[in-house]
C-alpha cells in the first residue's frame, strides 16, 4: 500500500496492536479530504437548515455550497500535484485513488460548481427554478399561492452536495459494496431533486417517482450481481474478483451472471439504452438545473465506475462480455439517434442525445486500453461542460407558464435574441462533434481508441449514428435562425450572475477543450492508470 | 482491515464448502444455492397456492366494509378537504423518526459485540456515525417534526 502522506492514526501507536488485526486500518486524509469537505459541508448544511430562520437560509446555503466546493478543489488541487501517479488504494483498500479517479474528481467538482450556480439562481424565475414548499399537493390552491411566494426548499443545496460527494466516491470505490452504497448516496437525493420544480409539478412528481421505482430496480439488479459476484470469488473486492476470473475451475455462471446483473445496474445510471427509458421523461419534468446536475455529473460519475469495474476486475474475461456491451452500445446509439428525431420538446430532446452519447461513450469504455480510459474521461468532461450550458440555456427561453420547452415555440429566437441563440447553436454543434469544438475532439480520442483496439465496425456504426443525430440538432438552428418568431413566442430572460457564470464557464470550456485538447488530454493519458 | 478480513474468511468458508460439495459430487459450486432455489420454489408454490384457493374455499358476504379503503375499520382521518388541501404526513414523520434510531440500533449491536477487537479506533467511528446520525434528528426537531398538532 504506497501512501504520499499517511496520517496513520495515532490511536494505533496507543494500543500497540499490529495493523490489520483488531487495529485501525490506515487511512490517507489528505487524499481523501475532498471528499470529506463535501459531505461535512453537506451535514453542517442540514444542521443550517434546522436553526437558520426562513430568509437566510437561502444565502447561507449558497455561500456554504460554494466554499464547499471551492475548499474541496483546492484540497484536490494541493494533493494532485503531490500525487503518486501510480495512485494508492486507502482504508483498507475500499477507494482507490489513482490518475483516473483524480481526473474525475476534478471533473466532478468543476461541474458540479456550474450546477450549484445553476440550481442557486434566482433572477430568471422569481425565487428560483425550486417549489417553496414541497409537501404542498399540485393543483390546490396553497400551491397556486405558493407559486406566488419567493422563497424555495433551501435543502436543495445540502441535497446537492450529498450527490456530488457519493459521484466523487463512486468513481473511487475500489469494491463492489462502497460501489453499492457510494451509488445509493449518488441516486437518493437525485430522487428527490427531481421532484422540486417549481412549475408544472405533477410532471416534476411523476418524473421522481418514475425515477426512484426504475432506480430501486437498477439497485436491486446491481446489488443481486453483487450477490453472485461475492460467491463467485469470495470477495468483493475488484482486485479478488480479477484474481478469481483469471484462473479458476469454478462455475461461470456465476461471473458472467453476476458481471450482467452488475452492468445493468450501472448502465442504468449512465442512462445507456436499452436502459433508458427513464431519461426522456425524468429530464423533462426535474427542474432544469437538476437536469443539468443530472445529465452532466450522474454520466461521469456512472461511467467511471464502469470504466473501473470492467479495466480491473473483468479485463481477463473481456472476450466472453465485450460482444454484449457492443450490442449495448449499438441499441443505444441507435436509439438516441432515432427517437431523438421524433421529439418536439427541448428537453426531451436533448435527454435523447444524452442516451446517444451514452452509447458513444461505451465505446470508448470497452476499448480497455489506457487510451480507451483516458479518452472515454475526455469525452465526459467535454460532454459534461457542454450539455450544462445547453440546459443553462433551455433555463432562459420562458413565457408566462414557466420555461418554453417545446420546439415550436423555439421558432426565430435568433431575431429576439441573437446572443442566446448563437450559444445554443455553438452547444448544438459541439454535442453534434463539430471541429474545434470539445465534441468533435471528444468523438475523434473515442473513436481513434475503438479503432485501435480492433472495433472499426462499431466506429462505422457511431459515425452513422453520429450523422443521424446531426439532423436534429441542426434543425433546431434552422428553427432558430429562418423561421419568422410567433406573435405571442416566448421571451429570453435576462440570466442573473449565477447563470451568465454556469452557462460562461460551459461555453468556455467547450471552446477551450476544442481548440486546445492538448490542456487536458495530457493529464487524462498521463499516470499509471488504475490502480487496486 | 477487520471488516473486510472478517468478510474474507466468511467468504473462504463458503467457497470452501462449495468446492467440497464439487469434489464430492462432481457438480458446480452452484449446489450450495439449492436450499435458496428451494426457498424461493416453496415461497412462490405457498404465494400461489393462498391467492387461487382462498377465492374457492372462503365464504362470500358483500357488505358496505368491503368497499372501505381499510377493511379493518378505521377510516384514514382527517381527510383533506375537498378540492384540495394537505394531505397529513405525521405518522410518515414518526415512521421516519422510527427509521432513523432503528438503524442506529442495528449497527450498535455489531459494535457492542466486536467492541474489545476494534478498540480506540472502533469506537471513534461509532462516535463519528451516532453524530452523524443525531444530524437528520435535530433537523426534524428543530423543523417542528415531533410537534403532532
Amino acid at each position: 500500500m504506497l501512501t504520499s502522506s499517511v496520517l496513520t492514526s495515532g490511536l494505533l501507536a496507543q494500543q500497540g496492536q499490529p495493523p490489520g488485526q483488531g487495529g485501525a486500518p490506515e487511512i490517507d486524509y489528505l487524499a481523501i479530504l475532498p471528499i470529506i469537505i463535501i459531505f461535512g459541508a453537506a451535514a453542517v448544511g442540514v444542521l443550517l437548515e434546522a436553526v437558520l430562520p426562513k430568509h437566510q437560509r437561502w444565502s447561507v446555503q449558497v455561500g456554504l455550497s460554494i466554499l464547499a466546493i471551492v475548499g474541496a478543489g483546492l484540497a484536490f488541487a494541493y494533493y494532485v500535484s503531490d500525487a503518486p501517479t501510480e495512485g494508492i488504494t486507502t482504508i483498507a483498500g475500499a477507494l482507490s485513488i489513482d490518475q483516473p479517479a483524480l481526473f474525475l474528481w476534478g471533473t466532478l467538482l468543476a461541474l458540479g460548481f456550474g450546477s450549484i450556480l445553476l440550481i442557486a439562481d434566482r433572477s430568471v424565475e422569481p425565487g428560483g427554478a425550486f417549489v417553496a414548499e414541497a409537501a404542498i399537493r399540485p393543483g390546490t390552491v396553497q400551491d397556486r399561492a405558493q407559486a406566488q411566494t419567493t422563497g424555495m426548499q433551501t435543502e436543495v443545496f445540502p441535497l446537492a452536495l450529498f450527490a456530488l460527494g457519493g459521484m466523487m466516491t463512486f468513481c473511487a470505490a475500489n469494491d463492489l459494496l462502497t460501489m453499492f452504497i457510494a451509488l445509493e448516496v449518488l441516486s437518493l437525493p437525485l430522487y428527490l431533486l427531481c421532484g422540486l420544480a417549481r412549475r408544472r409539478r405533477l410532471l416534476s412528481q411523476e418524473a421522481a417517482v418514475k425515477y426512484f421505482l426504475l432506480g430501486a430496480f437498477a439497485s436491486a439488479f446491481f446489488l443481486y450481481g453483487l450477490a453472485l459476484l461475492y460467491g463467485y470469488a469470495g470477495s468483493v473486492k475488484l482486485a479478488d474478483i480479477a484474481t478469481a476470473a483469471a484462473g479458476t475451475d469454478r462455475s461461470d455462471a456465476l461471473l458472467f451472471g453476476g458481471l450482467g446483473l452488475l452492468v445493468v445496474g450501472l448502465l442504468f445510471k449512465g442512462s445507456v439504452g436499452p436502459f433508458h427509458t427513464w431519461t426522456p421523461d425524468v429530464y423533462q419534468g426535474a427542474p432544469t438545473p437538476v437536469t443539468a446536475f443530472m445529465a452532466a455529473c450522474t454520466k461521469v460519475a456512472a461511467f467511471g465506475g464502469m470504466l473501473r469495474v470492467l479495466t480491473v476486475a473483468f479485463e481477463s474475461t473481456s472476450w466472453e462480455w465485450r460482444g454484449v456491451l457492443w450490442g449495448v452500445a449499438i441499441v443505444s446509439m441507435v436509439i438516441g439517434a432515432i427517437l431523438g428525431l421524433t421529439q418536439t420538446d427541448v428537453k426531451r430532446m436533448i435527454a435523447y442525445s444524452s442516451i446517444a452519447h451514452a452509447g458513444f461513450l461505451l465505446i470508448g469504455t470497452i476499448a480497455l486500453t489506457d487510451q480507451g480510459v483516458s479518452a472515454t474521461m475526455f469525452y465526459l468532461l467535454a460532454y459534461g461542460f457542454t450539455t450544462l450550458a445547453a440546459f443553462g440555456v433551455v433555463s432562459l427561453v420562458r413565457d408566462s407558464s414557466g420555461e418554453a420547452t417545446h420546439l415550436s415555440q423555439w421558432a426565430g429566437l435568433a431575431k429576439r435574441s441573437p446572443l442566446i441563440a448563437a450559444v445554443f447553436t455553438f452547444l448544438l454543434l459541439a454535442l453534434t462533434g463539430i471541429p474545434l469544438t470539445s465534441g468533435f475532439v471528444g468523438k475523434f480520442v473515442v473513436f481513434s481508441a475503438a479503432i485501435e483496439d480492433g472495433m472499426a465496425p462499431l466506429v462505422v456504426i457511431a459515425l452513422v449514428a453520429s450523422a443521424v443525430a446531426a439532423f436534429f440538432y441542426l434543425r433546431v438552428i434552422v428553427l432558430m435562425y429562418f423561421s419568422e418568431p410567433a406573435e405571442d413566442g416566448p421571451t429570453v430572460s435576462v440570466p442573473g450572475t449565477f447563470t451568465t457564470a454556469a452557462i460562461t464557464l460551459g461555453v468556455a470550456v467547450t471552446v477551450l477543450l476544442g481548440v486546445l485538447p492538448t490542456v487536458v488530454l495530457d493529464w487524462a493519458t498521463a499516470g499509471g492508470g488504475f490502480a487496486s | 482491515m477487520l471488516v473486510p478480513d472478517t468478510a474474507r474468511l466468511g467468504a473462504d468458508a463458503i467457497v470452501a464448502s462449495g468446492q467440497l460439495a464439487q469434489s464430492e459430487s462432481g457438480m458446480t459450486g452452484l449446489e450450495s444455492y439449492v436450499p435458496l432455489i428451494l426457498l424461493i420454489a416453496v415461497a412462490g408454490a405457498f404465494a400461489v397456492f393462498s391467492v387461487t384457493v382462498a377465492p374457492l374455499v372462503g365464504p362470500r358476504r358483500y357488505n358496505k366494509a368491503k368497499l372501505d379503503p381499510y377493511e379493518c375499520g378505521i377510516e384514514p382521518s382527517p381527510q383533506p378537504v375537498v378540492g384540495g388541501g394537505r394531505v397529513p404526513v405525521k405518522f410518515y414523520l414518526t415512521g421516519m423518526l422510527f427509521i432513523l434510531f432503528d438503524i442506529e440500533m442495528v449497527f450498535l449491536y455489531p459494535y457492542a459485540v466486536a467492541a474489545d477487537s476494534v478498540g480506540l479506533f472502533g469506537f471513534v467511528s461509532v462516535f463519528i456515525f451516532i453524530v452523524a446520525i443525531t444530524i437528520p434528528y435535530i433537523y426534524e426537531w428543530l423543523r417542528g417534526g415531533l410537534e403532532w398538532d
